[in-house]
């Protein structure tokens, strides 16, 4: 559908969106719906998205829940994604309606932690929610944040006040479900207060076979001195298109981890914007892409040094197969007077085939001089050197090779804060690699 | 004054370096009308005395441009150029009271070139020297050494006289790497173009010598639009090397050129280029737009081309010297310094397309920024589908001078075959302290200190430069830096 359709759709069923929703997310959609006008959707003569043309996932007259009809999605799949060894708060998003588990619902949080829906936000701390909501989502630059504000009714949010740690990590499962083909807009708040702490882990699934189309907009406030980490995994299927963009404001001598990783999809973009407002802060962004057929893969990663003293370090590793495409562009600003930043940046990529196909782009713009930044890319193969080795030692060549992939994504699952997601992770990509995708136990969301 | 500030103090007055060819020459000059229409471009071929059919790709290069828009994608703030308000033609050699004799050329523009240092007189050369083809404005003054290489075989002559001389070898190299419509400047130039050089080695030929070209701009409200065509046959060799300056204007004048190379069966060419166009005043008025287009189409198998460039002139450059890297197993280089001081911009860098099989490519570029420039590194690797076992190693190196300056790198990688290789790396950094702290312990002062370790790193570079540019080099570098760096 053309970008005029859906301001149509939009401006016809204003009322039936707000009803939805509620606030802050109706009080700046006629924002977001201008700048939807004036920039159009990302498509491929940007120079963000020279490699996927987001503009054309769009084009399909997509199903939309604006009325929020009940899709009876089943929950209890999603128990079967857990993670063994880590014992979490389990929330849902069933396509974009928020719901905790019972385990979740009963636990008792700290004194003014919220951890629900933003429609159930809006009405129990508007004042948080008006704060903050669409405060980092840039709905001006190309992207997908002005249609998601637009059409977003439902998602997360999540508050932890000043000096709260939230010490078990909150996993949060996003299930497509649908009979239909599908468009799914969703919109999860983070907002982190002085000193906090929380771990956050994404799984999204898909339990039916329909396409789907996902715009996910995620904005984390996090304040001095908090520690925040992210675990972004997706595991759908080939008729699944994604485009999440991830925006991120570091306070002073705050610490974040965001790892995305990309084990299963059809077509998938992420883009994440981070921005260094205090100093002394630091950031590990990482990436694994472990795709096949026709998948594609685009990270896009823009970490804009605006203080002192940060640190950021980005690792993304991809292994092509088949006529996979993937595409990686990370930009690191560092701004007049950022001075002492330190900043490196690496994507590797292994094609295991002449049809995969693997475009990067590293890029550094640096306007302070006291900083030592780099980056690095590389394109090739396996080791044939470390094959060899391991082929004279009687370790037959599927084996080898499966051995050396393993390797190769290993030094980002290395960098994995929670141990016992260290392990699922590995264990999911050693499958990911034999070929039996990367269905976990008798689950069937995955498969 | 604690080290900070005088580390300061002295990046401040590497301002106050002036430009030594800056100076104009007063030489009789016939320049046409400001201003560009099909009429400029038939006068243009017409005082060059072209034949026909080369008035017509200069006619389709210009209605080509008349559709075209000038590209903003590069890290530059470029300023309007009205390109109806310069003149596209100015012939210093032009004789006020009609033709004396053609081999006459006037002494003040002889006196020029021996100003800048290049000897248009045969005996003053070094033996074994360097053969030279002295451009000033749109026309080439003199070439020589044409003798000794014509025994050779070798053609080294103006562009002008290439077309008169030699047209079936322009018709088929010319436009055939660099087509008009590759882009803004390239159309522009293959409508407008003057004089340039013309160079071709024929087949199983070593150039015994360098060959040179050297760009004078010396009138004002012009722009110069050389052309430079280079074939090396098979089995040949040549290293060719490209000079340039002008004067201190407090206009910015245009130089939109275009460099075509051939190389074909296990040729080797060798460009160097050290570009010292005006880079302007310390306040950022005047100096050279600096917009051209550079590209060798490495043909045969196991040829090779290697492009060296040290820019430390222009007030904003565009270039993107590059190799198509068609033979098998044939091999492109790129080795660069890119200076900027002051208000200059820059957005520099190579394009290696290897299509070939076994093709190899190495790409290293060090830029340097002080003073309030910005400097970019903008760089493709790209991998064709066919190009099993293509290599490609690249390094970029940033160094940045003073807190107010910008180091940028923007590199494409872009691989279609799984049997290539393609490693980038890139690091930013300022000078390192423990560096100055050594230098000056052993009591060398902080401003030699700085020159040593730039040099240092520039040395890579240099090293690959001939030895007659790679002095000329050097010294450049350590000019811009006197009194800061070095």
């Amino acid at each position: 559908m053309p970008v005029q359709n859906y301001i149509d759709i939009f401006s016809q069923n204003r009322a039936l969106i707000d009803k939805g929703s509620a606030g802050a997310m109706n009080a700046l959609r006629d924002k977001a719906m201008k700048s939807l006008v004036r920039n159009g959707l990302p498509h491929k003569g940007l120079e963000e998205y020279l490699h996927t043309d987001v503009a054309r996932w769009f084009e399909p007259d997509w199903g939309m829940n604006l009325s929020r009809i009940d899709m009876h999605v089943d929950k209890a799949q999603a128990f079967k994604c857990n993670v063994p060894n880590l014992s979490t708060l389990f929330y849902f998003l069933a396509n974009d309606e928020f719901a905790a588990s019972d385990t979740a619902a009963k636990a008792s949080l700290p004194d003014g932690v919220f951890i629900g829906s933003l429609r159930e936000a809006a009405n129990r701390h508007s004042e948080i929610l008006e704060g903050y909501y669409g405060r980092l989502a840039d709905m001006d630059r190309p992207g997908i944040a002005a249609i998601n504000t637009m059409f977003a009714q439902d998602g997360m949010m999540i508050y932890v006040p000043d000096g709260v740690i939230i010490e078990k990590p909150l996993q949060l499962v996003t299930l497509l479900h649908s009979p239909v083909d599908l468009m799914v807009n969703r919109r999860i708040l983070v907002v982190l207060g002085r000193g906090a702490q929380l771990k956050l882990l994404l799984c999204d699934h898909a339990l039916t076979g329909n396409a789907f189309l996902t715009t996910q907009v995620v904005e984390v406030f996090a304040g001095d001195g908090s520690g925040f980490e992210l675990y972004d995994l997706e595991e759908t299927h080939n008729a699944n298109m994604r485009v999440s963009e991830l925006y991120l404001s570091h306070g002073a001598d705050s610490k974040a981890e965001i790892d995305y990783v990309t084990l299963h999809n059809g077509q998938t973009r992420n883009s994440v914007f981070s921005t260094f407002a205090g100093r002394g802060s630091s950031l590990s962004l990482n990436g694994i892409a472990t795709i096949d057929k026709e998948q594609h893969v685009d990270n896009m990663t823009f970490v804009d040094h605006r203080a002192q003293d940060c640190t950021s370090s980005e690792l993304f590793k991809y292994v092509l197969n088949d006529s996979s495409t993937g595409a990686f562009a990370g930009k690191v600003l560092v701004r007049h007077g950022a001075q002492h930043t330190v900043s490196e940046q690496t994507n590797r990529n292994i094609c295991l085939t002449r049809e995969s196909r693997m475009f990067t782009q590293p890029q550094l713009e640096i306007y302070a001089d006291d900083v030592k930044c780099s980056h690095g890319a590389t394109v090739g193969q396996l080791d044939e050197k470390a094959m060899f080795y391991m082929r004279q030692r009687g370790i037959p060549q599927a084996e080898a090779r499966m051995m050396l992939m393993q390797a190769f994504v290993g030094e980002v699952i290395g960098r994995v804060a929670l141990e016992p997601l260290r392990d699922r992770l590995n264990r999911l990509v050693e499958k990911r690699f034999r070929g039996e995708l990367s269905q976990c136990e008798g689950c069937r969301a995955c498969r | 004054m604690n080290s900070v500030e005088q580390e300061n103090s002295l990046i401040r007055e590497i301002s106050a370096e002036k430009y030594r060819y800056g100076f104009t020459t007063d030489v009789h000059t016939e320049i046409i009308d400001r201003g560009l229409t099909e009429d400029t471009v038939r006068l243009i071929s017409e005082r060059k005395g072209e034949p026909e059919w080369m008035l017509e790709f200069r006619l389709k290069a210009y209605r080509h441009w008349l559709t075209m828009e000038m590209p903003h994608w590069a890290h530059l703030d470029i300023p309007e150029i009205d390109y109806q308000n310069i003149s596209y033609y100015a012939d210093p050699t032009a004789k006020k009271e009609g033709p004396k004799s053609l081999e006459e050329i006037d002494p003040q523009v002889m006196k020029t070139f021996d100003k800048l240092g290049i000897p248009l007189e045969e005996r003053l050369a070094l033996s074994g020297g360097v053969a030279v083809d002295a451009v000033m404005d749109s026309v080439s003054v003199k070439t020589t050494f044409k003798k000794t290489l014509a025994e050779k075989g070798i053609i080294f002559c103006s562009m002008g006289e290439a077309i008169r001389n030699h047209p079936d070898l322009i018709k088929q190299y010319l436009g055939s790497v660099v087509n008009y419509r590759d882009n803004f400047f390239a159309a522009l130039n293959s409508a407008v173009f003057s004089d340039g050089s013309f160079v071709y080695i024929p087949k199983g030929v070593r150039c015994p010598m360098e060959l040179s070209t050297y760009f004078r701009i010396n009138a004002a409200g012009t722009g110069q639009f050389e052309r430079t065509l280079i074939v090396a046959d098979d089995d040949s060799y040549v290293s060719y090397l490209e000079g340039c300056t002008a004067p201190m204007r407090d206009e910015n004048q245009l130089h939109a050129a275009i460099v075509e190379i051939v190389v074909m069966d296990r040729a080797e060419v060798k460009y160097s280029t050290v570009q010292n166009w005006y880079p302007g005043d310390e306040n950022g008025k005047g100096g050279v737009y600096n917009f051209v287009t550079k590209r060798g189409l490495v043909k045969g198998v196991d040829a090779k081309l290697s492009w060296t460039q040290v820019e430390t002139g222009s007030a904003i450059t565009w270039k993107y010297p590059s190799c198509v890297l068609q033979g098998d197993g044939s091999q492109g280089e790129f080795y660069s310094v890119a200076l900027t001081n002051n208000w200059q911009q820059a957005d520099t860098g190579t394009k290696m397309i290897h299509l070939g099989r076994n093709t190899k490519s190495t790409v290293i570029s060090k830029g340097i920024s002080a003073g309030h420039s910005q400097n970019s590194y903008r760089g493709l690797i790209k991998v064709g589908e066919h190009a099993d076992g293509a290599r490609n190693y690249s390094q970029c190196d940033s160094l940045l001078l003073g807190s107010d300056c910008g180091a940028h790198t923007f590199p494409y990688m872009d691989v279609k075959n799984e049997t290539a290789i393609v490693e980038h790396e890139a690091t930013t950094s300022k000078i390192s302290e423990d560096q100055l702290f050594y230098c000056n312990q052993r009591g060398i002062p902080m401003e030699q200190a700085i020159g040593l370790i730039v040099n240092g790193y520039a040395k890579e570079v240099l090293n690959k430069l001939p030895m007659e540019f790679a002095v000329e080099a050097q010294r450049l570098l350590s000019v811009s830096l006197e009194n800061t760096v070095g």
